[in-house]
């Protein structure tokens, strides 16, 4: 019996973990064994699943899933393209004048864009409550009172849904919400500017939720269908317009952002309703849409689940892609029905460790690798390609590499007096020049990638990443003040190049040619502690070679931000990731007139130069084209001469992925890749089951080593006892 | 008793003033309004007028601490201070920044915290108490000496190193429970089994020293002698003697460590992705979240001071000479 107790502990163990079938250390519940599931990690929880919202890529992660704009990217071919989603076809704009005339898209008198989107029917949205109606054809759900809602705490305590057809209304009443008062688009300022009359719709809106709040109805729902936009119409029930002011034709890209997917208004009148928000029943909690998957649990403090939207109209597998997708097998499902899986469940991780050892374990189908497993899951070759380590090769488990839509760079500040280039005289503007330039070369961007990104990155010779229109890649390419053309490749140039002009700025040797004293830069910077140490000694290092002396001016990522805003940063890294495949949107980014420091635009540089600043408003508006690539090339010398940045790296992603795994292409610009996905679940099975046997004998060590200290402990005690009562 | 009992809440009142007081100052000191805003609203296209929208409505537009265009008490009431905290007494947390409501995740995230918490305090407490019992039983033993030894030894290493090192040994090479995760009901055991174990290890050396040392010193007065020289065994000399009069000092620690329970570990619930209160305050800083982290802080407090009267109260259980007044 004593025996039997002392058992008692390690037997309950046995048959908890028992319970879990052959493998204990399956996080998932056993009755998903064998499921079309896949399993995906997050790190940090969404903020918004609002698309008016909603802007960061881990929010796009679901909501691009879930809604569906009219647009989308196609999912294999490169250079990146746009191709319908809901829409019939990717809509051409029409121009017209100021009158109203149609004219030609070159024309000079082109005052609007007019785009007409014409939706396909038949399409769905997905089961939610807010379409339910009752036997009278009446929405069941629209008009609770505070206390109908006493017990309801997610959308599964409503017992009733439907769905309806998405209409063209949907769209518009979306682009509405963009100027919703009560919400915060991040695009709204920039769409403000072209979408015809949205600035002044807004004004309305506001006043209209004043006089709300005013007759004491405060958050009441704001029926947005109730004014009209100019610029933005439903023509008929599948069709909508939207004028754009004068030629913006990277418009198109916008309509495959979550922005301009449809929001139905019964939708978003359902979630105004006295006491939701409360209960955070909102529409930034509940998204509700009419794309492949749709959101069945959202506990973003644990974990996520997509699963099938029942409605959903099925798509097609792409048939077209780049020559080597069919070497990939990335057409083997071509013209089948998407989506392939059933449920994607999405765990909360917030450390890396224990990520990585999950998906060794088999229980992520997919990871990033960090700094710290690189070298256990990476091996490079002689020439330099990346390929997977004989551990993970030997799992099965294979890499997928690609280029990101990204630039890091290090900035000048152009307003400062030392290595910016607003100073009034040409003299001082040539020697701030050279100075940028000397730095430029300096700045030895190959190590910096070797040494902290893993080699995961190619240098930058301008800001227009691989893949996007407008990059150049070869000798045509490189930045000709940083590079030689040699052995075909880049060649940075040597130090004594950069001394030399380091020397005609007016600094030989790094000292100021007049006053004798050294020259001292400043380099303002996010310093979040030791971990950050040896990236900023490198800068230091490298502007020692010059010799240059570098003073960092460490601080949080606030503080940072506030310098680069008020231009008081004088020398400073960042980066940029690109919202659209154009390359407008990183041109942009050097166009004086969006100054941060002046108007809070994106050029933190501050950098202005007249004539880049004109070839930037033609550029914008033209076509992709030899005539585009051609003022590209010339913005571009004008940036290379200019030095406004050290055009630092596009980095590299590394995906790794398990056998199972298939139909997974690296897509920079389309976050709606859980559709084409496949997996093989039986597979999964078996390797998990094969990888995760439960190794008993450390139990029984621990078991041994516990009786084996406490029986002279035991022993002890007895002899002690008895000495006392022998005494 | 009830007397003392109501006059220590009161007592309590300026101290969560000051605790709340402090918290907002150092919170503003480090950010600025602009900031939670900006953290909220993304760093893309983000405009100046969004910013202030954002500011204004959620009353961060106003002055911090003093508003010198009101008049009257309103320049003290008509500030972001006293907007935000005069709430927090009624334990109305409103709404985090991102729209959420506080009191719901609090509610929704104390469950798993105590799940782990409350094992690993008592299973913690009956295995250091025990061990400690043992050591002072075998004192000026070899027994003792290594005792006291792999306690030092143990209370040197970092918790991280038992987390990670538990997580690569009993998980990863062995494969006995889940890395991390969490579920609810009874399926909650298996994610918990490690945390639990982990945490009891980590702090046995500490505590175990440290009720060694209480034990040692009961061990020395007169009324142990004098139990001995009854005949009484050692073991119930150390049990019904040293044991409960060592009590007090034990629930010093004890009992204001209880109602702390409910905050969660920061460490433990972060690696084993525990959804617990102590992730979420992580979060909330991580996300400069005012609302939530002065709501988190002045939780503590309150639990805090309310863990200190429990312990006084409980002095009065153990030893009968106590009395509140």
């Amino acid at each position: 019996m004593r025996a039997l107790s002392c058992h008692v502990p390690l037997l309950s163990l046995a048959i908890l973990l028992g319970g879990c079938g052959e493998v204990w250390n399956n996080p998932y519940p056993s009755q998903d064994g064998g499921g079309n599931i896949l399993y995906s990690a997050f790190t940090e929880r969404p903020k918004h699943l609002d698309p008016v919202q909603s802007y960061s890529e881990d929010e796009a992660e679901f909501n691009s899933q879930i809604y569906e704009p009219p647009l989308q990217y196609h999912y294999l071919k490169r250079p990146y393209e746009l191709v319908p989603l809901t829409a019939e076809a990717v809509p051409r704009p029409r121009y017209v004048d100021a009158a109203g005339r149609a004219v030609a898209a070159e024309s000079p008198k082109v005052a609007f864009s007019v785009y007409e989107i014409r939706i396909r029917p038949g399409i769905l949205y997905q089961p939610h409550p807010a379409f339910a109606r009752d036997g009278d054809g009446k929405l069941r759900y629209h008009d609770l009172a505070r206390q109908d809602l006493q017990g309801v705490h997610s959308l599964r305590d409503f017992p009733h849904s439907g769905t309806r057809e998405l209409t063209a209304e949907d769209y518009v009443y979306q682009i509405k919400r963009l100027a919703h008062p009560r919400l915060h688009s991040p695009v709204f300022g920039l769409m403000s500017e072209y979408i015809v009359g949205l600035k002044e719709f807004a004004e309305r809106l506001k006043q209209a939720d004043a006089a709300l709040a005013a007759g004491g109805r405060r958050n009441a729902w704001l029926d947005l269908s109730q004014f009209p936009l100019e610029g933005v119409q439903a023509v008929d029930r599948y069709t909508y317009r939207i004028r754009i002011r004068g030629r913006y034709p990277q418009f198109a890209y916008w309509l495959a952002m979550n922005f301009f997917a449809p929001v139905p208004v019964e939708v978003d009148r359902f979630f105004a309703q006295p006491g939701m928000a409360e209960k955070n029943l909102t529409l930034d909690w509940y998204p509700v849409g009419t794309g492949p998957y749709m959101l069945t649990e959202n506990n973003p403090n644990a974990r996520m689940v997509l699963e099938r939207n029942p409605n959903f109209r099925g798509e097609p597998y792409p048939s077209e892609g780049e020559p080597a997708d069919a070497g990939a097998g990335l057409f083997d499902d071509a013209g089948k029905r998407m989506p392939f899986i059933d449920k994607v469940v999405f765990s909360r991780e917030r450390e890396g460790i224990p990520y990585w050892n999950k998906f060794l374990q088999g229980y992520y189908d997919s990871s990033g690798i960090s700094s710290d497993s690189f070298d256990q899951a990476v091996r490079l070759s002689v020439e330099g390609e990346a390929g997977v380590s004989p551990e993970m090769a030997e799992k099965g488990i294979r890499l997928e590499t690609s280029v990101g839509t990204a630039t890091r760079y290090f900035a000048f500040n152009w307003l400062d007096p030392l290595v910016g280039g607003s100073q009034p005289d040409a003299a001082s503007r040539e020697r701030a020049k050279k100075l940028r330039q000397a730095i430029s070369i300096a700045l030895d961007w190959e190590e910096f990638i070797s040494i902290f990104a893993n080699g995961r990155g190619i240098s930058a010779q301008g800001p227009i990443p691989p893949g996007i229109f407008g990059f150049r890649a070869g000798e045509a390419g490189i930045n000709p003040v940083v590079y030689d053309w040699s052995n075909g490749a880049p060649r940075r140039k040597s130090l004594n190049v950069a001394r030399r002009l380091l020397a005609e700025a007016g600094y030989p040797d790094g000292r100021d040619a007049k006053s004798g004293q050294p020259l001292v830069l400043y380099l303002d910077t996010t310093d979040r502690g030791p971990g950050d140490k040896p990236r900023l000694d490198w800068y230091r290092k490298q502007f020692a070679r010059l010799p240059i002396q570098l003073e960092i001016r460490g601080t949080d990522y606030n503080r940072f931000q506030e310098k680069v805003r008020k231009g008081a940063a004088q020398m400073f890294a960042w980066g940029w990731n690109a919202d659209y495949p154009d390359p407008e949107n990183f041109l942009f980014l050097f166009h004086g007139p969006q100054s941060r420091a002046r108007t809070q635009g994106e050029n933190a540089a501050n950098y202005a130069n007249p004539e880049y600043d004109r070839l930037f408003q033609q550029v914008k508006h033209m076509e992709n084209g030899p005539a585009r690539q051609a003022l590209i090339d010339r913005m571009m010398a004008i940036l290379h001469e200019d030095a406004p940045w050290s055009f630092g790296f596009h980095p590299k992603d590394y995906g790794l992925i398990h056998g199972w795994v298939s139909n997974l292409k690296p897509n920079n610009m389309a976050r709606n890749g859980l559709k084409y996905r496949r997996i093989d679940a039986a597979q999964r099975e078996r390797r998990r089951a094969e990888w995760n046997r439960p190794v008993l004998w450390p139990l029984g060590i621990v078991a041994v080593l516990l009786a084996a200290s406490a029986a002279p402990a035991l022993w002890g005690w007895r002899r002690r006892e008895q000495a006392r009562g022998r005494a | 008793m009830l007397a003392y009992v109501i006059r220590r809440l009161f007592y309590a009142i300026p101290i969560l003033i000051g605790v709340n007081l402090l918290t907002f100052t150092l919170f503003f000191v480090v950010n600025t309004p602009d900031d939670m805003a900006r953290m909220q609203l993304g760093v893309k296209r983000v405009t100046p007028e969004a910013i202030e929208k954002w500011k204004a409505e959620r009353g961060y537009d106003k002055p911090l601490l003093y508003n010198e265009n009101a008049a009257g008490a309103a320049r003290l009431t008509d500030t972001i201070f006293f907007e935000k905290s005069a709430k927090l007494f009624v334990f109305d947390f409103g709404r985090a920044d991102d729209g959420r409501d506080i009191g719901h995740e609090i509610k929704t995230r104390m469950g798993p915290s105590l799940a782990i918490a409350v094992p690993t305090f008592l299973l913690g407490l009956f295995v250091t108490v025990s061990f400690a019992l043992l050591l002072a039983f075998f004192r000026a033993t070899n027994l003792d000496f290594w005792g006291v030894v792999l306690c030092v030894a143990m209370m040197s290493i970092s918790s991280l190193f038992y987390i990670i090192g538990g997580q690569y040994l009993v998980s990863k090479v062995w494969h006995l429970v889940p890395i991390s995760g969490y579920a609810g009901g009874l399926d909650a055991a298996r994610f918990l089994l490690l945390p639990v174990l982990i945490s009891v290890v980590a702090g046995i050396g500490s505590s175990t020293r440290w009720y060694r040392t209480i034990f040692l010193e009961e061990i020395g007065k007169d009324y142990v002698r004098t139990a001995r020289a009854k005949g009484l065994s050692e073991a119930a000399v150390l049990f019904r003697h040293v044991l409960r009069n060592a009590m007090i000092p034990i629930l010093t620690g004890v009992v204001v460590v209880i109602p702390l329970l409910f905050m969660g570990s920061l460490l433990v619930e972060s690696f084993f992705g525990i959804p617990g209160l102590g992730s979420y305050t992580i979060d909330a800083i991580n996300a400069q979240d005012f609302a939530v982290v002065r709501a988190m802080v002045f939780i503590g407090s309150v639990l805090y001071i309310v863990g200190l009267l429990l312990t006084d109260l409980s002095y009065t259980l153990v030893d009968p000479r106590v009395r509140l007044q």
